[in-house]
């Protein structure tokens, strides 16, 4: 395997930059977001040099290795910090350094009134040097550190402005789910470790081969786990909701396009793993399934512009997990939907953030409508993500969700039909929600009050947003284009195509199916807002579903029933048991002393006399008992 | 003469010693009191020299009056400084350490 050592400049530029924004404070204010995004866009221009260099070179030699340090030497335990740059890590190098460049332009100007741009930039430099490293560590142990490292980055941007209480209990929420599901990844990186006696992925594929199923499967569902909780996956989804409490750039980077899809990699990543043992991959599926349809429920009912799109994030990664489920039909797929959703769903998170931005900060999108007249350029960019993620073609979402939905068809069984329409009734919902959100934002008729004077928003934040729009449109198409995508990443998964050998449907059925879906989606929702007048404040005499969906389907509801007060219990229960029996006991030695000694002290006359007497008792009956027995 | 008479004379007067020191007041009667309790333990440190046939017990004894003859004096030092601010000798009066 090549090696070579100018892989660690991605990750070092952004991390110098949060190192000297950081350390050099309020000195740094001036020029401080500069830097940042100087940082990202080299680091950017450094994956460029190394896509450059990787197409130069024959596939068997495209992945290369950087040994950085010895990190852990233990007797016969040999652990490396090394990095590893191959066909798939060097497809989220770009999006991460790419998009979070445009994102870091954009924040210039979206950030431009914050006292604390400079810190909120330092910020964004860290998530980019952490998230570099988890897609570029070559064994679990390094992608934990930057796995660890990018939900401290998420914390901080999701609490930037924890000024506000509920802002604060946000990112707190999103830490400690996140916690859970990183437990997770050390208990998979253990197993690994206890059963295979490696955590490089290059180690763990190899001995993967003569591994017992039993320790794959569990290493599967821990890394199911740990990928649930960082992609706000089923069960550990309700934290990206609240997540939205950070700035906008924040959530179209982070909790849109790059951290949340850490999940996807993992799996992908893993793909021995789940290759080999069949309950774990079932249970991806399942996971992606659920997800899916559970976010585009939540979508549904969700009047605050950020949470409708995060619920759509969350609907769209379960697309790309239950893609990754699939196994190695799935895999590239899964990566590609990756890709779009980070263009698209990012352009539209800018586009929201240009719309508050116009909107003195509203979110409600009951507040808004007929913004298309005001904000042309929002409107375009936000509309082709639109069009994008319900798929409509050519633009990039219809290409790479129909190549999962017919995945999903072909995965065999009685898993082929379910799954299919699953992912086929998805793509229904997503089309009604997004064209709700279209519609009360962009068409409607304005229901804003008069103090608001909706504007476009400068170039610097429109210009990332158009280059993202860009994106959504020609990624598909281009990806696609003889199968470029699939063929780039296969060696990775150390496959060689050939397996579309059956179909259930032709892809062209598929495609018809699936637009279909997506005209009924539209068509309702069309007919349902866009024909009718949109109350400004939202109707409470809805059905109970309406309800449900409202809550988030109970999710914090059942977090709260089945995990927060049983907690709540337990420690209340122990903090009793604690201050009954551990302290009950030092503060009993303590009274005894004190009891004792407070009786005792009566003893204490003060006469010599009365002294004199104990001690002569005292002398008589200690020869008494000698006496009696030595008798 | 049966040397065992003097152990029985040791403890009678060890006896009055005792019940002096613990019964009686005026802190000189006391010490007079402890010093019979001494020369008791003296008698009887003799007498076992005498059973014994060795001069331990005898050397002993002479120990025991010196270090008499030193709390003699130091006790009497306090006695009579006690007296000198109390205008009192007795030992219930001087019952302040309680507090």
């Amino acid at each position: 395997m090549n090696t070579s050592s100018s892989i660690v400049y991605l990750i070092a530029l952004p991390l110098f930059g949060a190192v000297a924004l950081l350390l050099g404070g309020r000195r740094t204010d001036k020029w401080g977001h500069l830097l940042a995004t100087a940082m990202s866009a080299g680091s950017f221009a450094v994956g460029i040099y190394q896509l450059m260099q990787m197409l130069g070179r024959s596939t068997e030699e495209r992945a290369i290795t950087q040994t950085l340090f010895s990190w852990i030497s233990v007797g016969s335990f040999d652990i490396d910090a090394a990095l590893l740059l191959d066909q798939l890590s060097i497809c989220f190098v770009l999006l991460i350094t790419g998009v979070g460049t445009l994102i870091h332009i954009y924040s210039i100007s979206y950030m431009e009134h914050d006292e604390n741009r400079r810190r909120f930039f330092a910020y964004l430099n860290l998530f980019i040097a952490s998230m570099l490293l988890l897609v570029l560590g070559n064994s679990y142990l390094n992608l934990y550190v930057g796995w660890e490292g990018v939900g401290l980055a998420s914390y901080l941007l999701i609490g930037f402005w924890n000024q506000k209480p509920a802002y604060a209990t946000a990112s707190k929420k999103a830490f400690v789910m996140n916690r859970v599901g990183d437990m997770g990844l050390s208990f998979a990186i253990m197993i690994a470790f206890a059963t295979l006696g490696t955590t490089t992925f290059a180690g763990v594929a190899e001995a993967s081969h003569h591994a017992s199923e039993a320790a794959l499967t569990a290493i599967g569902i821990m890394l199911v786990i740990a990928a649930a909780g960082k992609s706000a996956q089923f069960p550990l989804q309700a934290w990206l909701g609240d997540a939205m409490a950070g700035p906008t750039p924040v959530s179209a980077l982070i909790h849109a396009a790059t951290m949340v899809t850490a999940g996807v990699y993992l799996i992908v990543r893993s793909n021995f793993i789940f290759d080999a043992a069949p309950t774990a991959q079932l249970i991806v599926v399942i996971v992606g399934a659920i997800t899916l349809i559970f976010g585009a429920l939540i979508g549904t009912a969700k009047d605050d512009i950020k949470k409708a799109l995060a619920a759509s994030t969350m609907s769209q990664i379960g697309y790309m997990i239950l893609g990754a489920g699939l196994g190695p039909a799935g895999y590239a797929f899964a990566i590609m939907h990756l890709l779009t959703h980070g263009f698209f769903k990012a352009g539209m998170f800018l586009g929201a953030g240009s719309v508050m931005h116009g909107m003195n900060d509203e979110v409600n999108m009951r507040k808004y409508g007929n913004l298309r007249k005001f904000m042309p350029i929002t409107f375009v960019t936000f509309g082709l993500g639109y069009l994008a993620i319900i798929g409509v073609p050519p633009f990039a979402g219809f290409y790479s969700k129909d190549l999962l939905i017919e995945t999903a068809f072909d995965a065999g069984g009685i898993k082929g039909p379910i799954l299919g329409s699953i992912t086929l009734l998805g793509a229904a919902i997503t089309a009604f929600y997004m064209t709700r959100v279209m519609i009360l934002t962009f068409t409607s008729k304005a229901r804003w009050d008069e103090n608001t004077h909706p504007h476009e928003s400068p170039w610097l934040m429109w210009m990332p947003m158009a280059v993202l729009a860009v994106g959504s449109v020609t990624t598909g198409f281009l990806f696609t284009r003889g199968d470029a995508l699939v063929n780039w990443l296969n060696p990775v998964f150390g496959d060689h195509g050939d397996h579309h050998s059956e179909h259930l449907f032709e892809p062209i059925v598929v495609s018809m199916m699936a637009l279909t879906a997506v005209a009924i989606g539209v068509a309702i929702a069309f007919f349902k807002y866009q024909r009718a007048d949109i109350p400004a404040v939202a109707p409470t005499q809805v059905s109970f579903f309406t309800r449900f969906a409202r809550k988030d389907l109970g999710q914090d509801g059942f977090n709260e029933a089945v995990f927060m007060r049983p907690g709540q219990k337990l420690t209340s229960l122990l903090v009793k048991s604690d201050d009954r029996v551990v302290d009950g006991a030092v503060r009993g030695v303590g009274r005894l002393a004190i009891s004792s000694g407070s009786w005792l002290r009566l003893s204490q006359t003060g006469f010599a006399r009365s002294y004199a007497a104990f001690i002569l008792i005292g002398a008589v009956a200690l020869i008494a008992g000698i006496w009696v027995v030595t008798q | 003469m049966n040397p065992y008479n003097y152990l029985y004379l040791a403890g009678i007067l060890f006896t009055i010693g005792a019940i002096g020191v613990v019964v009686r007041r005026n802190a000189i009667v006391v010490f007079m009191c402890v010093e019979l309790m001494l020369n008791a333990a003296n008698l009887s440190f003799v007498t076992f020299s005498r059973i014994n046939g060795t001069l331990d017990g005898q050397v002993t004894a002479f120990f025991t009056m010196v270090v008499a003859a030193c709390e003699v004096v130091v006790g009497l030092a306090i006695i009579v400084a006690i007296y000198r601010s109390r205008r009192s000798a007795s030992v219930d009066d001087a019952s302040l350490l309680k507090r």
